[in-house]
């Protein structure tokens, strides 16, 4: 078990250090793509700062405090978007037969998809969120508060965990059907957006979909609200607990695709 | 003309061929203008001073946001790019057709099919439950027409210009988010430009980005008067002949350096 598991986790980091050795082959186009994923997702901050700049704030929240929420999702989605990148090509692989090859191999198809690629580029939008995260944390006047910097990794960690586990069931959808997986991209990639703002500003049907079948605001919401001071870190065991969801979420997320896979029927030739 | 139009059309036909992802692309576009309107409307009951647009004209110009998506340009011709990949460009080269005619020819047909695959079904949803209203007068009906024209003309010439860049490097995929993303900001689809502060507003109406989605919107939503129509459709105009003209001139340069690739 021990041995398998150390086997699993350096497979793992041989597979990510050659797709990483890969793309800083072309340096300068690398340093390019990087600077883009960073700009485009400073400009979306940026439209959040127009919209406070207009109005002063949001409901009873300040642009500080929401540039928690925007932090913790970008932090999250950047994590996961880096890493899922073999999940989200599956429906290539149906498609055109090659996952035989994966199912051929004898280690894990979770393993063999996850190590399949790890986008450098990524790196700009954890910068940016970090960065949007950062200073919040001075604006707010945190300081080194251990229990809500603990708080924030969680919360990072939870979120990257759910976006993982939608490309998961992205990957999981397309031994079925290939037509659905644009729809699912409005949880991903709206879930990202509709994460900048607190979850309270929605309306009750999407405030209950982002809670309780895509737990988005356990992952953010509930942690953010101990982090930006409205409820107290140490008194309030919900925003420890709600993070766990997003790990939950991905548990489940792989049991199902484990259910996909033995419903796989090769197309190939 | 005649050889451009037959390539619009046919370029038009394989485009229309995509309908499960026009619908998948609906579906999308309906979430993120939802979750749109739901935080312009909680800033909204907020506010303590007037905005310069009022609720119901936000809703309108995000749901046309929405239902024109498909004129922006977003990028470039995937297959001109291939072309210039696998040195197949040469071919184009040797046609007896104007190059940069032939690609702004493409480039109008990938912006026009799928904004009316798109727009159609979503102008119907938006005005029937989600509260797009109709142009406030006939005048601005027409000055919407005409400015959207323009607006595919602006469009066309920024998507060429782009595709003219991929003579000089292939790698450019950074620097094209890049300039997508200024695109974007300064056009009015992340947020209605009424909405930037003062100081931001006369570089904004300087650049040529709000011709391709601020001025067409605002002239629906009556926003912009009927009235001045004239003058913003000779900017947009304008601004599509200096990119043209700069197009051309970056492509004739583009032709004497261009090395094809293959064999």
């Amino acid at each position: 078990m021990f041995t398998t598991m150390r086997q699993t986790i350096s497979l793992y980091a041989r597979l990510v250090s050659v797709s990483m050795r890969g793309q800083m082959q072309y340096r300068a186009s690398f340093l390019m793509l990087l600077a883009g994923t960073f700009a485009v997702s400073f400009l979306e901050f940026v439209a959040v700062w127009v919209m406070f700049d207009r109005f002063g704030h949001l409901r009873s929240w300040s642009l500080a405090e929401v540039a928690v929420f925007y932090g913790l999702v970008n932090t999250g989605f950047a994590l996961a978007e880096a890493t899922s990148r073999g999940f989200e090509h599956v429906h290539q692989a149906i498609r055109s037969g090659t996952f035989d090859r994966v199912l051929l191999r004898p280690r894990s198809t979770v393993l063999q998809l996850a190590g399949q690629e790890l986008q450098l580029r990524r790196v700009g939008r954890f910068a940016q969120g970090a960065l949007v995260l950062g200073w919040a944390w001075m604006e707010l006047g945190l300081g080194l508060d251990l229990p809500r910097l603990a708080l924030t990794v969680l919360s990072v960690l939870g979120a990257g965990s759910l976006f993982y586990a939608l490309s998961v069931l992205g990957g999981m959808m397309s031994f079925w059907t290939v037509e659905t997986l644009e729809i699912l991209n409005c949880v991903t990639h709206g879930g990202n957006f509709a994460g900048q703002y607190p979850i309270t500003i929605y309306r009750d049907n999407f405030r209950r979909f982002f809670t309780w079948i895509v737990p988005l605001a356990c992952v953010t919401y509930y942690p953010a609200l101990a982090i930006v001071g409205r409820t107290d870190p140490m008194a309030d065991p919900v925003c420890w607990l709600a993070p766990l969801a997003g790990f939950a979420f991905l548990a489940v997320s792989l049991r199902l695709w484990s259910f996909g896979v033995t419903r796989y029927r090769s197309t190939g030739s | 003309m005649g050889p451009y139009l037959a390539i619009v059309s046919a370029s038009a036909r394989i485009l229309l061929q995509y309908r499960a992802a026009a619908f998948a692309g609906i579906v999308t576009q309906l979430f993120f203008g939802f979750v749109m309107v739901q935080a312009y409307t909680a800033f909204y009951a907020a506010a303590t001073q007037p905005p310069p647009m009022a609720l119901a004209e936000v809703v309108g110009y995000i749901w046309l946001g929405q239902a024109m998506l498909g004129l922006f340009p977003w990028n470039v011709d995937p297959e001109i790019r291939a072309q210039i990949r696998t040195g197949g460009v040469v071919y184009e080269l040797l046609r007896p057709v104007d190059l940069y005619s032939l690609w702004f020819a493409r480039a109008v047909a990938r912006r026009t099919a799928p904004t009316l695959l798109r727009a159609v079904p979503m102008f119907i949803i938006a005005a029937a439950l989600l509260g797009l209203p109709p142009p406030p007068s006939p005048e601005a009906f027409l000055a919407w027409i005409a400015s959207t024209f323009c607006a595919l003309v602006l469009s066309a010439a920024i998507t060429t210009l782009l595709s003219i860049t991929l003579m000089w490097t292939l790698s450019g995929d950074g620097a094209m988010m890049l300039v997508v993303s200024v695109v974007v900001f300064f056009s009015g689809q992340a947020v209605p430009l009424p909405m930037f502060p003062e100081w931001l507003q006369p570089l904004i109406t300087s650049l040529p980005f709000r011709g391709l989605i601020d001025i067409p919107f605002r002239l629906y939503l009556g926003h912009i008067p009927a009235a001045e129509a004239p003058s913003l459709l000779a900017f947009q105009l304008a601004w599509a002949a200096a990119l043209i003209l700069f197009g051309r001139a970056l492509m004739a340069h583009g032709r004497r350096v261009l090395v094809a690739q293959g064999g």
